[in-house]
């Protein structure tokens, strides 16, 4: 088992031994090592978004009760519909690759990319199991989130250089959101970094393990403050990743596509990848920050692999977005803009409240239910309000009653 | 319950039923997959016209007599009809051509309404896509003429209605022609 867990290390150090006895030179066996954990990284998470492009039409189907894709297959064997990604990757290359005549050529070209490298960065500072990070870095919480803000940038870029006005709509739509969504989401990952005494994820998931009383995992989740922050993370991360029901920037009943209106083709492909791996990204954050990591929950489940573990977190809580998408429609804009700022900041500061009282109070029993109160006063208080303020009432027709 | 956020739940609970659902109730998934399930269509179903013949052989048991009423009263005019002539130039009772462009025909069945010799009925075959624009989707006579089991098995009431008709006639026909053979017998006798 303990082979198992090692296995992706061992199998490299075992290949760069091997080339190492054929002499090749140390330096390039160093460049050579990084690559490779490069090229995993990113060979996964692309897998995981082609996996994941099928698969939210299957669960969504289902939810539907309908099939879904099922006929892609691979000459006489269907798969269920699996081989689906490679003829949507063959059509979305093959396609042209229009341009407006007035846009901002330049622009227009690099916001797919500038969409993609920060998608892609923040994948170096996760811990995808024991040992297994990219990228040590002290603060690779900070980093997590001063790159991934990148993608504003990257959103705008690609919503003004279209010169179209759904485009910039769309574009300015997702800046505002996703701006308002990113500071319940950091200080949701601040109450973390808090608790745990490190903006190191690696060290955010060691003070996850161990269990209490032997079979309860001290994940953040199980508190009451973690888990409050958890749902404004989880919130805050469907935001940021642009998903339903927050899928505004995108809203095709007005906006045709948003800031992906002038897109086609490859680039629109590379901005549809960029937003899931975004969205894996953001998925592992959510893991590592309060569902402990590559943890196993249980101290049996230990013998199964920590990567493993930490994959299928990641899964899961990607089918928990799926799942949320099929249940709630898109909100409009102002009851979203109302959301971040009246809800979800004031329950972020909460839990953010909680959490130190938890600290201070002994994170024992007494601080657990102290900090329940603090979460919970609260969150009752502001949702009763706000069901009050938005409740649907009977419409008036002033000039035929 | 009612508290901030249970309608959320309520509606994720209900899609979490619809998603479990259909994979242990079968009837929950309504889709037809289709070129392998085929939709049981009404009796009643029609597509476009075709020509029925009688036996086994489709020139000899045709009923069409060429008498052009379908042709005249077709709203959109889509069918086409030629007379068939002998050596001699006399006219037949047959179609020479008989074409109907499915593409112009809006399925309105008055053909089959005014048709006098049960010949012209509609077809219940919805499968006619085609590669090209034209000429495939003209049918003619040879593509038209199908067997009377055929429409008995699309149409199962009309055709034994239809059956029973023609039977009827005959019968009367027979009868017809078995009195005038009486009448003709007895004549000579008369006269004599």
């Amino acid at each position: 088992m303990d082979l198992l867990e090692r296995a992706p290390i061992e199998l490299k150090s075992w290949f760069l031994s091997l080339l190492g006895s054929f002499g090749v030179p140390q330096w390039i066996l160093s460049v050579l090592s990084a690559l490779l954990i490069i090229g995993t990284v990113i060979g996964v998470f692309l897998g995981l978004f082609a996996l994941m492009s099928v698969m939210e039409r299957k669960i969504l189907a289902r939810a539907q009760n309908r099939y879904g894709p099922n006929r892609v297959g691979f000459f006489r064997w269907r798969l269920f519909g699996l081989f689906q990604p490679v003829a949507d990757g063959i059509k979305m290359i093959t396609k042209e690759d229009l341009v407006p005549r007035t846009a901002d050529k330049a622009v227009h070209f690099l916001a797919p990319v500038a969409m993609m490298i920060p998608a892609l960065m923040v994948l170096a500072i996760l811990p995808y199991g024991r040992d297994m990070v990219p990228a040590e870095l002290d603060a690779g919480l900070l980093y997590f989130f001063a790159v991934g803000a990148g993608t504003e940038v990257a959103v705008f870029m690609a919503g003004w250089a279209s010169n179209n006005k759904y485009s910039v709509l769309g574009a300015m739509r997702a800046i505002a959101q996703m701006i308002s969504y990113e500071i319940p989401l950091v200080i949701a990952a601040i109450i973390a970094a808090m608790i745990s005494g490190s903006l190191s994820p690696s060290a955010i998931v060691a003070a996850q393990g161990g269990f209490t009383w032997g079979f309860v995992p001290q994940w953040f989740v199980f508190t009451p403050w973690g888990f409050a922050a958890c749902l404004v993370f989880y919130i805050g991360a469907l935001a940021e990743s642009n998903r339903s029901p927050f899928d505004l920037p995108e809203g095709e009943s007005e906006l045709v596509a948003g800031h992906l209106t002038e897109y086609s083709g490859f680039k629109y492909a590379t901005f549809f990848m960029a937003e899931y791996v975004g969205m894996f990204a953001v998925c592992g954050m959510l893991v590592t920050l309060f569902l402990g990591g590559w943890q196993a929950p249980l101290p049996l489940l230990t013998i199964i692999p920590s990567w493993c573990w930490f994959l299928g977190k990641v899964c899961f809580v990607a089918f928990t977005m799926v799942w949320v998408r099929a249940t709630l429609p898109r909100l409009r804009i102002d009851h979203l803009l109302a959301f971040a700022w009246k809800f979800l900041l004031p329950m972020s500061f909460a839990a953010f409240l909680a959490a130190a009282c938890w600290h201070y109070a002994g994170r024992g029993p007494l601080a657990w239910f102290l900090s329940l109160a603090i979460v919970a006063v609260p969150y009752l208080i502001l949702g009763t309000a706000f069901s009050n303020r938005f409740a649907l009432s009977r419409r008036l027709y002033q000039f035929s009653e | 319950m009612n508290f901030p956020g249970s309608g959320i739940l309520k509606g994720l609970a209900v899609t979490a039923r619809n998603f479990a659902g259909s994979y242990f109730e079968k009837d929950r998934l309504i889709t037809e997959q289709y070129p392998e399930e085929r939709p049981k269509l009404p009796e009643n179903a029609r597509s476009f016209p075709f020509l029925v013949y009688d036996g086994g052989d489709p020139e000899a048991g045709m009923r069409c007599v060429s008498c052009k009423i379908c042709e005249k009263e077709c709203p959109p005019q889509c069918i086409y009809i030629v007379q068939d002539r002998d050596a001699a130039g006399k006219a037949l009772k047959r179609p020479k051509i008989f074409d109907i462009d499915i593409s112009v025909c809006m399925s309105c069945q008055i053909c089959v309404e005014v048709c006098p010799f049960e010949s012209i009925r509609m077809d219940a075959d919805y499968e006619l896509s085609s590669f090209e624009r034209f000429g495939s989707l003209v049918l003619d006579k040879a593509r038209l003429l199908k067997s009377n089991s055929y429409y008995r098995s699309i149409h199962p009431t009309e055709a034994a209605e239809t059956d029973a008709r023609l039977e009827a006639d005959r019968k009367k026909k027979e009868a017809a022609a078995a009195a005038k053979a009486a009448k003709a017998a007895q004549t000579p006798e008369a006269a004599k």
